[in-house]
């Protein structure tokens, strides 16, 4: 008898490309979240392949922090050119200078929850009813609750206590004026997946995913690179290390880990011998045991 | 069938997927159970074991509480209960495994059944202490109704029965006098196990010598799940057109859809349901090229030989083997509104890609979940209830029973006012 059996990467695959197929078909407006990091890039690999040999039909919305490393802007930039795709910039920056957000002061201020209002803005003025996100229910235990397609109240909460409930794979994305949807359609993969797949498709990534020596500070045990946003405090040595990083965030709290993985198969050892988890060295998770959950009900992706 | 995999180890790319659920009672070690799995597969890492250290510290627990690691939310860490289906992840050099962790209070019919619907394997936790109850009957009729076909009795706490031979034994008998009424399970296994202590778990146990079966985890590694899915009926509901608008692609009609059924290839005659238009499939297009065949469950776009009007909510089919087309659905449903079922009530009914109005026509009976008694002649619905209904839709379905084919076979209903989902149906 024929073998008809699919490995756990293709089913992965294919349980992406139907949710990416759904959210296009289900929404007027849907968006995809592109942040330059590895799940949003593999997020947009999957789009293209979902819609082959159209364009992907929704545009990339890039929340800008304003504190970016310059290697994620300019794959961002070839990214788009290469794939035809429409890309919207959603500026914190900006907001700030609007007075919309007000920016963290103090030692460990941070622009991330400003991201929060900037998202929410850029969606409601490009009235996206379905903003689509890499994120992925292993990364932390607020998220492993997460659906497929997880409603957002008119003012783009989350309410964990009142999901719906999502059983085989039929998705409820209806909804009233003025609420949407997040979306996750690598929900079901996990770091392991994600870089397997990058690897078995020959997805690139951004260089400082890979190994490379860069002057760093270490802050709260945390190794942040110095750039024009991060620069050494009283006390704190600048120093020379090998490092990359295993999520692009925000410059100014992306830690990096020590590192002489400069190719994927390496980086595949590292993450399979790793006893940390990726989020383990984001000092935004750190700031307490429901950070996570607090941000994703006040709207973070 | 064998029913073990032969080969030992594979290597990432070949890894296979199994999904399974776990069913229990409150306290009955479900969560330090989940925990146990990922802590010994070493699916855990350094920062969250360190995080669940210091909180076990700070409530005063004697043994580091393994539950932390799955009870997500801060409401769920305040009152020590699980609220939601939590997904999780972890693999072993032989599987990838992914875990619907449901809870077992008040809302438990409904997220069971969300977890069963995807699942393959059960595992029901019974408390050695306890034995056979109420509730694992409950579990086992859900996991029967959900058509999952395989199924483990994890019989826990054998560490609070001095490990008796005995009480493993009355508790399997008395399960199997009860399971000949589950049709849809094709297997079940009765492994002795201490979630705490981590007997049977992982590691062999050696409190329990008179025990030869496999671990829980080698059982799940090794079990031959066979395809879920069903490869005779040949199904494809289309999802999306895809339509380049370019040059090089400038005829293309593609009907994007994921297989849920039977095999596809170039040159097969095909019919459009419900329109009955005829075709034959040109071909089979991904990404990465065209495909010599297309199985379920992976996504594809079909071109086909002559231009006919598709659209979202069709079924491509083939035409010695019809999908049944109608409007008049018999099924099984399980009710999760807090808002009764109104016999006559009008919903949303979501199959496949189709969406269509429909009305409830009659209710025929409730299943009393614990007993597994009809009741007839009470026509209200609450919530978590399961029963039997008939519905009438305002535009035909393409579809299969339940039993049959479970994507084709399944829909939800939706409160067209609130948007909710309020009932999960499996065709009769």
């Amino acid at each position: 008898m024929q073998d008809y059996s699919v490995t756990h990467l293709k089913q992965l695959e294919s349980e992406a490309i139907y949710i990416l197929r759904e959210t296009a078909a289900q929404f007027e407006r849907p968006v995809l979240l592109f942040s330059g990091g590895k799940d949003s890039i593999v997020m947009t690999h999957l789009a293209m392949k979902a819609f082959w040999p159209a364009k992907i039909p929704f545009p990339l919305l890039h929340v800008d922090t304003g504190h970016n490393f310059p290697e994620t802007i300019q794959y961002r930039d070839d990214l788009v050119a290469k794939l035809g795709a429409n890309l919207v910039v959603g500026s914190v920056e900006e907001a700030i200078k609007d007075g919309r957000v007000v920016e963290e002061k103090g030692p460990n201020a941070s622009r991330n929850m400003l991201q929060i209002q900037t998202l929410l803005d850029a969606l409601e003025e490009g009235q996206y009813d379905a903003a689509m996100g890499g994120a992925r229910r292993d990364e932390e235990k607020a998220r492993a609750k997460e659906r497929f397609f997880s409603h957002r109240d008119e003012f783009g909460q989350w309410d964990p206590k009142n999901q719906r409930p999502e059983l085989w794979n039929i998705f409820n994305g209806r909804m009233a004026h003025g609420e949407h949807f997040r979306v996750f359609p690598l929900s079901n993969w996990t770091e392991m997946d994600v870089w397997q797949y990058m690897k078995a498709e020959n997805i690139e990534l951004p260089s400082l995913y890979y190994s490379h020596e860069r002057d760093v500070v270490i802050r709260n045990g945390t190794i942040l690179a110095v750039s024009e946003f991060v620069q050494p405090r009283d006390g704190e040595k600048v120093e020379k290390k090998r490092i990359r990083f295993r999520t692009m965030g925000d410059a100014t709290i992306t830690g990096a880990v020590e590192s002489d993985a400069d190719t994927m198969d390496k980086i595949i050892e590292e993450v399979a011998a790793a006893r940390q988890t990726e989020r383990g060295n984001r000092a935004d998770d750190k700031r307490s045991e429901s950070a996570m959950e607090d941000r994703k009900k006040a709207g973070y992706f | 069938m064998s029913t073990e995999n032969s080969s030992p180890e594979k290597g990432y790319l070949d890894m296979d997927l199994l999904r399974f659920t776990t069913a229990g009672s409150v306290d009955d070690g479900k969560s330090t159970l989940i925990g146990r799995l990922m802590y010994d597969s070493k699916a855990i890492f350094e920062d969250q074991l360190e995080s669940i250290e210091n909180t076990s510290k700070q409530r005063g627990d004697e043994h580091v509480n393994l539950a932390l690691l799955t009870d997500g939310l801060r409401a769920e860490r305040e009152q020590g209960i699980t609220i939601d289906v939590a997904y999780r992840y972890f693999a072993t050099p032989r599987r990838k495994f992914i875990i619907a962790d449901t809870p077992g209070h008040i809302q438990y019919t409904r997220n069971m059944v969300t977890g069963a619907s995807t699942a393959n394997l059960a595992i029901i936790l019974v408390d050695a202490r306890k034995g056979v109850i109420e509730q694992t009957c409950r579990h086992s009729f859900i996991a029967n109704l959900l058509r999952i076909q395989h199924v483990v009795i994890a019989v826990n706490k054998m560490d609070l029965v001095d490990w008796s031979e005995e009480t493993f034994n009355k508790i399997r008998s008395d399960f199997q006098k009860f399971a000949s009424r589950l049709d849809n399970i094709v297997e079940i296994s009765f492994i002795p196990i201490s979630a705490l202590k981590g007997d049977n778990v992982v590691d062999k146990s050696t409190n329990m010598p008179w025990y030869n079966g496999p671990t829980l985890l080698y059982h799940l590694e090794t079990l031959y799940v066979g395809p879920d899915a069903n490869h005779v009926d040949s199904r494809l509901p289309v999802q999306w057109v895809i339509r380049p608008h370019s040059d090089q692609y400038h005829d293309f009609r593609g009907y994007a859809g994921r297989v849920a059924g039977g095999v596809f290839k170039p040159g097969d005659d095909v019919v459009v349901y419900p329109s009955g238009f005829e075709a034959k499939v040109k071909a089979l297009h991904t990404a990465d090229g065209e495909l010599e065949e297309a199985y379920s469950p992976l996504s594809v776009a079909m071109t086909l030989d002559r231009e006919i009007d598709i659209s979202r909510g069709d079924m491509i089919a083939k035409p010695n083997n019809p999908p049944t087309v109608g409007q008049d659905i018999d099924a099984m449903v399980c009710w999760f509104s807090d808002k009764p079922l109104n016999p006559r009530g009008k919903f949303l009914i979501r199959h496949c890609s189709k969406e269509a109005k429909a009305l409830i026509r009659d209710v025929k009976y409730k299943v009393d979940i614990n007993t597994l008694h009809k009741i007839e002649g009470d026509n209200q619905f609450t919530l978590n209830d399961i029963g039997r209904i008939t519905i009438r839709t305002a535009s035909p379905l393409c579809y299969d029973s339940y039993k049959r084919n479970r994507v084709t076979g399944s829909f939800i209903l939706v409160d067209a006012n609130t948007n909710e989902t309020v009932a999960a149906g499996m065709i009769r």
